[in-house]
């Protein structure tokens, strides 16, 4: 088994690394946005209700998500769930949205009290104040917990591997399975250069905002 | 008539009554400057005018014309309530810029959202409203990177920019160093001097002597005293008013 054939195939597995990823991050930032407004929602009932949720979401392993979303359907409804890609997917996204959740939730109330009020006695609207006024705002405070978090999943994504989603992990085990193990540590150099491009991207987007202080 | 007419705002939070009945009217091109100890209702009042609270009774009219009915308020639009706001600017003892934006964009911001021009006539204005605060070198500057009289000027300019009826200042000067007051007084004053109706909740007894119309005392939630400078401060009636100025001095002496 040829070098250039292993990267090739490992690179065919990374590629769906690579779209989880980013159909993950797609669904689960505007998600997550809506999770955090109904978490900071007045209306006790609902944000109750969503904080359940998010507890149920982040107190239990992201791998027992990926079984009961790919098996529930099947054993329970009598719908077998045919693409693993899907339910891997719906899986990342109902787990980061929480997670983003909560980062949202923290970077919007961590603005001052002066910056809503500054809009409403300039008689702006509600939605006028929030993204006009604080998104921007809430976008800087909260890089640092949002590359983290993202840069979690970019690992997480071969977790995927549980339901047999033909990730990169699997790519690899195949040569392990034919006895030639070191593929499987050379994955690490895919994830550790997609990371290292994702630390640069939020490096840059850091230095774009330290233009001001909020 | 008139231009404002307060008539017996109450205001409590939870058990404490922190206004118990404030009336009073304000002429065109008045300034009214309110002072008292901290915990008196002075900035619960002026944020009871711009609808940052709503007041539990009373009623707030503007040339005439009801803007606040405790009654009937909370059958208001959002958008009846907005409209209702602009005859008040405010300007924050915190200042309250948007940091992300400059100084010019700051000022320009609300006019622009509320289609008060065209871009060109709005930035026109700011430009005028910035130099009439003496910050013309400091237009394309970041909040971060002005001092906090200078943020107090711009903020100023951001209130005017909508042309409220009526200014209003919640402790201006209280959050800058003592050797910063001066500018921002200074454009108080100016504007205090082209018959700008202001009410000014304020600490600096010597400014409120000088530049106001009307004072207003408050104590414990009440008017304790009202007339014009000359008469609070070199006459006054009531004795909490004595010891409050009293104390003023002593403090100033020290």
């Amino acid at each position: 088994m040829s070098f250039q054939q292993v990267t090739l195939s490992l690179a065919a597995g990374f590629l769906e690394n690579c779209r989880l990823f980013f159909e993950t991050l797609l669904f689960s930032i505007p998600l997550g946005l809506i999770i955090s407004f109904g978490s900071m929602s007045k209306f006790k009932p609902l944000s109750y209700l969503v904080k359940v949720f998010v507890w149920c979401i982040r107190g239990t392993p992201l791998m027992l998500q990926l079984f009961v979303v790919f098996y529930v359907p099947g054993l329970v409804f009598g719908v077998p769930m045919r693409d693993r890609m899907m339910a891997a997917l719906i899986a990342f996204v109902i787990n980061y949205s929480c997670y983003f959740s909560e980062i949202f939730r923290g970077g919007i109330e961590s603005i001052p009290k002066g910056q809503y009020e500054a809009g409403q006695v300039l008689g702006l609207t509600k939605s006028q104040i929030f993204f006009k006024i604080i998104l921007l705002q809430v976008t800087k405070r909260i890089v640092p917990p949002m590359s983290n978090e993202i840069i979690t999943l970019v690992k997480d994504t071969s977790l995927a591997r549980v339901i047999a989603v033909g990730e990169i992990l699997l790519a690899a085990e195949r040569f392990a399975g034919k006895g030639i193990i070191w593929p499987l540590f050379y994955t690490g150099a895919y994830f550790l250069i997609f990371c290292g491009g994702l630390t640069l991207l939020f490096g840059f987007i850091e230095k774009k905002l330290s233009y001001f202080k909020a | 008539m008139p231009v404002l007419e307060v008539k017996n705002i109450k205001k409590s939070f939870g058990k404490t009554d922190v206004l118990k009945g404030i009336s009073f009217s304000l002429e065109k091109g008045e300034v009214l400057s309110i002072i008292g100890s901290s915990g008196s209702g002075k900035t619960t009042l002026l944020r009871c005018l711009n609808f940052l609270e709503t007041a539990d009774e009373g009623t707030i009219c503007v040339n005439g014309k009801e803007i606040f009915d405790s009654v009937s308020h909370k059958n208001l639009t959002e958008n009846e309530i907005r409209d209702n706001r602009l005859h008040f600017g405010l300007v924050f003892q915190s200042f309250n810029l948007f940091p992300q934006y400059s100084v010019l964009k700051n000022i320009t911001l609300a006019p622009t959202l509320l289609k008060r021009g065209t871009p060109e006539e709005i930035e026109e204005e700011a430009k005028g409203l910035i130099e009439r605060v003496g910050l013309s070198d400091k237009t394309e500057n970041y909040p971060c990177q002005l001092s906090g009289g200078q943020q107090q000027r711009v903020a100023i300019a951001r209130a005017l920019a909508l042309k409220p009826d009526i200014l209003c200042f919640d402790e201006p000067t209280s959050a800058l160093d003592p050797e910063l007051t001066g500018e921002v007084l200074r454009v108080v004053r100016d504007l205090a001097n082209e018959n700008r109706t202001m009410i000014v909740v304020t600490h600096e007894m010597e400014f409120a002597k000088s530049v106001s119309d009307k004072v207003i005392f408050m104590a414990d939630g009440v008017i304790e005293e009202y007339g014009t400078p000359q008469e609070v401060f070199l006459n006054p009636k009531s004795p909490k008013t004595r010891s409050f100025l009293k104390k003023d001095i002593e403090t100033n002496a020290e």
